[in-house]
């Protein structure tokens, strides 16, 4: 049985583990106003907002109801619109409809949605964060214009919110009802899962890639909830290295200090993975071991010479997890458990490019991360490389790591690399690309990332 | 009529239910008990004989109710619209992949999934053609040729200066609205049913159900509340499936529901149609186009649907804003393999429009001049003639394209584009004016015609029944506004119903960007109606001479412009006392237009929309993607009624319409099969690929013209000034690389960008 608060009820349902939070709340629930359109994350037609504790804090987070599933709900506050609905509009509800940011209204829903999780966290406060709460949600109709101004509207409001008791300002605003005074101390009280192994069950991260690939299996078999799992979860720097639970999600770790730290443009290059209700959802592992061709954490990840340790206590390194399409270095019964990656030095420089047909919510043709270190000579002390699209699986481009170690960087190098490097991939033409473009964009990330190092690369302009 | 100003922001009753959740679409309806639901078996081959097709092993699943054939069809297998050219259920042979071959009634989705996979069939491959030009030269055509000829353009070549010629290849749109296609259905007394559609078409789903259960249209009741989009892919394609739930619930007798899962939508229905064009075009010593020459190559699907009557309003616009006196424009609807295409906001005239601009565009560049030059000297004037036979009038042309100029301050522009393309060695703008003109009206005469009926009830409130379907273009707060002008009462008064065959019958379909036009039209004539008899009853009761003006303002009597203190709602009530008649049906049929196939002559449109975009791109030229910096526009909406909504259209449009030119990439292999098949392969615009800056100034114009309240169709238009996306982002790319070999084939996604700058 799962156990959890929906808007302001206790539910206590059997209902398929692995069947969706949407199909509850619009089929079981009769709760309409969350809409489908998509079933693929892909859309934001179906957004909620989901209440869980993270650091023993309250946090909500707007994420795709088609991809949740119900296991994951276990003692968690689920919010449809429904549930913040009050007699007169909420402040994001009229905020949407003074500035026509709705037309059809099919979309509207996941827009009011994602705006009312960027009004009630405490670290969004400003335009910039309203926008990136709403790049999830896809709206044909309006162009968007009117909906950047309903979000300018309320990051205006914002600037009023106060730090401390922010859920007594946000409920006498209006922009919540009052129950959510008692939900809290309601959630405390329902047990948290326990995190038995099932060897049978289906291992689930944030379900954003079974729900997409195998949603019908999942909703028929055993299934074993990971993401949860709060060993799993924890962020650590243990001496030279950051040991990182398998579970936290590619959200968690954008957004610890620790990691922040280490990457000052960590912002701009997760920016570009998925959409922020996907990073509230997608684990790390989920990625790795997905071993999509194209997995934008798998390649970062690799390029920071990561390793996994599974369960059996087996360790490898990331890049050695890849044996072929889909087949990994790992029986059934292996879980990842932590995933470590040593501390880059500060001369070290980090790089992370990504091109698709959207730059934005989009599976890359080719993406690429680069850890470099150059002394000052010029000379690669440290190189690695990976790249996504390119190959059957996410590839360490190990070739023109070992051609460009210890080299000084010039035109004639970095010209010969690009030259192993084409030698070392193979990729195929499919919806994104042909293979003559992957390989020119390979390469043009490539100089990418020395052009980020201020490299100068003219040499390519015809 | 006098427009009260207050109205021009008004935003109806729906919104504030769309951000409740409260606004309710074809999947919301509370279901029935005993409700069957319907999954569709389709054909996963583009073209094949079906040798052989067994579902006994999938009809004894548990829960699996019927499993319907072609067989079982009691009327007519025909869902063709303008062409009886296209079964509801293949029956021998298929055309396309997606075609729907059988329909599987379940007690519930997921056994209805588990049948899909028991049915086994098998088939006999035929030849697959997925091109137009191929089906063309094959001779396959779903309709016969059509050519517009003006003047002389193969003699007039000869004394032209300049004379270029090319090709241009523009690829489908997928309509992508948020809601899919869907419908549910219950059966009714006396053999009839009752359907809940998502179409822009009630009266083309009523028309096709008939038919396919053989029944009358008044046993066919269709119902819509409203849709989650449409935009042209709802208009033919949503009677496919409400018919097919029709005939589930019209054979078992029990409530059907079929409602598409997103990548079944993308796999079954048609999109916009890609076009293959070559082009010939001559110009004067002082850039004056003297000739054009044009032969469009449409790629229909493998069913007419609409694409015959797209395919006209090609040629109505394929010289775009500019005059040109001479033209031969030809235009062929080609049959492939591909699921039947469709109507798409702008129904074939941005296809039609974008060959002229690319011709435009290589002349300019052949000569050495800037585009905009050559388009500023043909811009079309007052009492020119279009290829069709309209004389222009009231044109915004010129106007619309200097305004735009003056508000992007183009001398200076261009030099800072040059600066900035001088001193950044990756970053390259690129800019490009784009004109539009574009005919209102449905091309096919017949369609400009509408109903609605008003019925004001006792306590004063009205209910308005119009044959429009609201889809988020602002349509019902347009009703609610014309309405309350008509009867001079408070918009809260008034509510609009649902659009439904029995209140309101032989509707035109919701396109063409004519429907608040008609629809308001008709409108207005019911409320006049219903002043006539109101207001003679006012006159008789409160013994007031005839000729005394009555009309109310806010709900309140005026008699000869004098308050007279009596509310709406006391003589309402009064009236009805004294049995005055308080319902009118209006009726409204566009006068003047009118359009002979015969010659390709006439005058179709009853006005036309104006207006020119400014686009300014800005290219990555390291890794080959780009930004859309700004767009500035001025655009022609007579006197608009609703500025809001008109906004909402112009921003819509527009990013829409920069969608289908840039990343929105329809990809089929060559079997015919589709790979950009999902949401995750087919990508519309986000909130972070739009223009950072829109900014869209209204050309307000007093002129009189045809349009209700003189508030000009909005709709379709701006979509067009997508196309200067594509051109600003070429420039870009030729800035870069000055050689580059990219042809004029859009969309120009990231991929054809970097070829473009790489290529030599
Ligand atoms: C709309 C959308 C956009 C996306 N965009 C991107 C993108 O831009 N870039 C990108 O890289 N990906 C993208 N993805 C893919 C997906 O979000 C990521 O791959 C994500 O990291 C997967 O994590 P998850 O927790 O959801 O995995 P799940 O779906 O839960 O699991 C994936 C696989 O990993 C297994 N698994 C999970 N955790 C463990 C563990 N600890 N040990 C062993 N096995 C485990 C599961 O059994 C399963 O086989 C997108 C997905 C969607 C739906
Ligand atoms: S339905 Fe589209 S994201 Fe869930
Ligand atoms: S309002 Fe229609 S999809 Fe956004």
């Amino acid at each position: 049985m799962i156990e959890f608060i929906l808007n302001n009820q206790t539910i206590k349902t059997e209902q398929p583990a692995g069947s969706t939070v949407l199909d509850f709340i619009r089929y079981h629930k009769k709760l309409t106003g969350t809409k489908i359109g998509c079933r693929e994350g892909d859309c934001g037609a179906c957004t909620i907002l989901v209440g869980a504790f993270e650091n023993n804090k309250l946090v909500y987070r707007n994420i795709t109801s088609c991809l949740m599933p119900l296991i994951n709900a276990q003692a968690k506050h689920i919010v449809t619109v429904e549930g913040i609905n009050q007699t007169e509009l909420t402040p994001v509800q009229q905020a949407m409809v003074d500035s026509s940011g709705t037309q059809c209204g099919f979309c509207t829903i996941g827009f009011v949605m994602s705006l009312t999780g960027f009004v009630m966290n405490q670290t969004q406060t400003n335009f910039t964060d309203a926008i990136k709460s709403i790049d999830g949600n896809i709206c044909r109709c309006t162009g968007y214009k009117s909906i950047e101004k309903a979000a300018k509207i309320l990051s205006n409001q914002i600037e009023k919110r106060p730090t401390h008791n922010t859920l007594n300002w946000l409920i006498e605003n209006k922009y919540l009802p009052n129950y959510f005074l008692g939900i809290e101390e309601r959630l405390r009280k329902i047990l948290i899962q326990q995190f038995t192994e099932n060897k049978q069950a289906i291992k689930l991260g944030g379900a954003t890639d079974l729900n997409v690939q195998k949603h019908q299996l999942i909703k028929k078999s055993i299934v074993q909830n990971l993401y949860d799992d709060p060993s799993l979860k924890t962020i650590e720097k243990i001496n030279n290295e950051i040991v990182l639970g398998a579970s936290v999600t590619v959200a968690q770790f954008s957004e610890s200090n620790i990691i922040q730290n280490i990457f000052p443009n960590l912002n701009k290059h997760i920016k570009l993975v998925s959409s922020s209700p996907i990073r509230n959802m997608a684990t790390l592992a989920g990625n790795f071991v997905n071993a999509s061709p194209i997995g934008d954490m798998t390649a970062f990840f690799i390029a920071l010479d990561a390793s996994i340790i599974f369960n059996t206590n087996r360790k490898i390194k990331l890049k050695d997890f890849y044996k072929g399409y889909k087949q990994l270095d790992k029986t059934e019964d292996e879980i990842i458990e932590k995933i470590i990656f040593p501390i880059p030095s500060s001369t070290t420089f980090f790089n992370f490019e990504k091109v698709c047909k959207r730059t934005h919510l989009d599976i890359a043709s080719v993406n690429t991360a680069c850890l470099i270190n150059v002394d000052n000579n010029n000379i690669i002390q440290q190189i690695y490389l990976s790249a996504g699209g390119v190959a059957p699986y996410p590839k360490y481009l190990s070739n023109t790591c070992s051609f460009l170690l210890n080299k000084q960087i010039s035109e004639i190098v970095l010209q010969e690399a690009i030259t192993v490097m084409q030698q070392e991939v193979a990729p195929i033409t499919d919806a994104r690309g042909t293979t003559e473009y992957k390989r020119l964009l390979l390469r043009q990330l490539f100089l990418a990332h020395f052009k980020e190092l201020n490299v100068e690369i003219n040499f390519i302009i015809n | 009529m006098h427009t009260q100003s207050h109205h021009n922001i008004f935003i109806g009753p729906e919104y504030p239910n769309h951000v409740k959740g409260k606004s309710i679409y074809v999947d919301d309806m509370p279901v029935m008990e005993g409700t069957v639901h319907v999954k569709i078996f389709s054909a996963t081959i583009a073209h094949a004989k079906i040798k052989s097709i067994d579902f006994t092993e999938a009809e004894q699943t548990e829960g699996i109710i019927k499993i319907f054939s072609a067989k079982d069809i009691p009327g007519e297998n025909q869902i063709g619209g303008i062409i009886p050219d296209e079964p509801l259920l293949a029956d021998g042979e298929v055309h396309y992949c997606g075609q729907a071959i059988l329909l599987i009634a379940a007690e519930n989705e997921d056994a209805a999934e588990d049948a899909l996979h028991k049915i086994k069939i098998e088939y006999e491959p035929l030849e697959i053609i997925t091109n137009p030009r191929v089906a063309y030269a094959k001779g396959k055509l779903l309709s016969p040729t059509r050519k517009f000829v003006l003047g002389n353009s193969s003699e007039t070549f000869k004394n032209c200066k300049y004379v270029f010629e090319g090709t241009t290849e523009t690829n489908g749109q997928e309509h992508l609205y948020l809601e899919t296609q869907g419908a549910y259905a219950y059966a009714t007394e006396f053999n009839s049913v009752k359907i809940f559609s998502s179409t822009q078409g009630p009266t083309a789903v009523q028309r096709t159900v008939a038919r396919v259960l053989g029944v009358s249209m008044n046993n066919v009741e269709v119902d819509v509340t409203r849709l989650g989009g449409g935009f042209g892919g709802k208009e033919d394609q949503a009677s496919t499936y409400g018919t097919i739930a029709a005939l589930v619930t019209f054979i078992l007798k029990r409530p059907a529901k079929c409602v598409l899962h997103r990548m079944e939508d993308m796999r079954m229905t048609g999109k916009r149609n890609p076009y293959s064009s070559d082009y010939k075009i001559g110009l004067d010593d002082n850039l004056k186009i003297l000739a054009y020459e044009v032969t469009f190559y449409q790629n229909g699907g493998a069913a007419a649907d609409l694409s015959p009557s797209i395919l006209e309003r090609t040629l109505f616009h394929c010289t775009n804003s500019y005059f040109i006196p001479n033209v031969t424009a030809t235009a062929n609807s080609c049959k492939t393999n591909l699921p039947p295409n469709t109507a798409f906001r702008g129904f074939g005239g941005p296809q039609g429009m974008f060959v002229i601009e690319a011709a435009i565009d290589f002349a300019a560049k052949q000569i050495g001049v800037e585009p905009y030059i050559i388009q500023q000297k043909n811009l079309l004037q007052n009492k020119n003639e279009l290829p069709y036979g309209q004389i222009i009038e009231n044109c915004e042309a010129e106007k619309c394209y200097s305004n735009t100029m003056q508000k992007a301050n183009i001398s200076s522009l261009k030099n800072e584009i040059i600066n900035f393309n001088n001193t950044n060695k990756f970053k390259k703008k690129g800019f490009a004016l784009m004109p539009i003109c574009f005919g209102i009206s449905f091309t096919h005469t017949t369609l400009n015609q509408a109903r609605a009926l008003v019925h004001v009830y006792t306590d004063g409130s009205v209910g308005v029944s119009t044959g429009g379907v609201e889809m988020g273009q602002g349509l019902n707060p347009k009703m609610i506004q014309v309405a309350a002008n008509a009867l001079g009462i408070s918009t809260i008064k008034i509510k609009l119903e649902t659009t439904n065959t029995t209140r309101v019958a032989n509707t035109s379909p919701s396109a063409a960007s004519s429907t608040t036009d008609l629809n308001g039209h008709a409108v207005y004539d019911a409320c006049q109606q219903i002043n006539t008899s109101f207001h003679s009853f006012i006159k008789k009761d409160l013994q007031l001479n005839k000729e005394d003006v009555v009309e109310f303002r806010n709900e309140v009597l005026f008699v000869n412009n004098q308050s007279k203190n009596i509310s709406w709602n006391e003589l309402i009530a009064k009236a009805y006392l004294a049995r005055t008649n308080l319902s009118a049906k209006g009726f409204y049929a566009t006068p003047t237009i009118n359009f002979d196939k015969t010659k390709e002559k006439g005058h179709p449109f009853s006005y036309h929309v104006y207006g020119t975009a400014l686009t300014v791109a800005t290219v990555d030229c390291l890794r080959g993607t780009y930004e859309i910096d700004f767009v500035k526009a001025c655009h022609d909406v007579g006197t608009s009624m609703n500025e809001k909504i008109d906004i909402g259209q112009l921003e819509g449009g527009l990013v829409q319409g920069i969608g289908w030119m840039t990343m929105e990439e329809i990809v089929y292999n060559e079997q015919g099969k589709l790979l950009s098949n999902a949401l995750s392969t087919y990508k519309i615009p986000d909130i972070y690929s739009i223009p950072k800056e829109i900014d869209i100034e209204f050309l307000d114009t007093q002129n009189d013209n045809l349009a209700i309240l003189k508030s000009k169709a909005v709709g379709e238009p701006p979509l067009m000034y997508g196309i200067g996306a594509y051109f600003a982002i070429r420039n870009a790319v030729l800035a870069f690389n000055p050689k580059s070999t990219i042809t004029y084939n859009a969309p120009i996604t990231p991929e054809k960008v970097l070829m473009g700058l790489y290529n030599k």
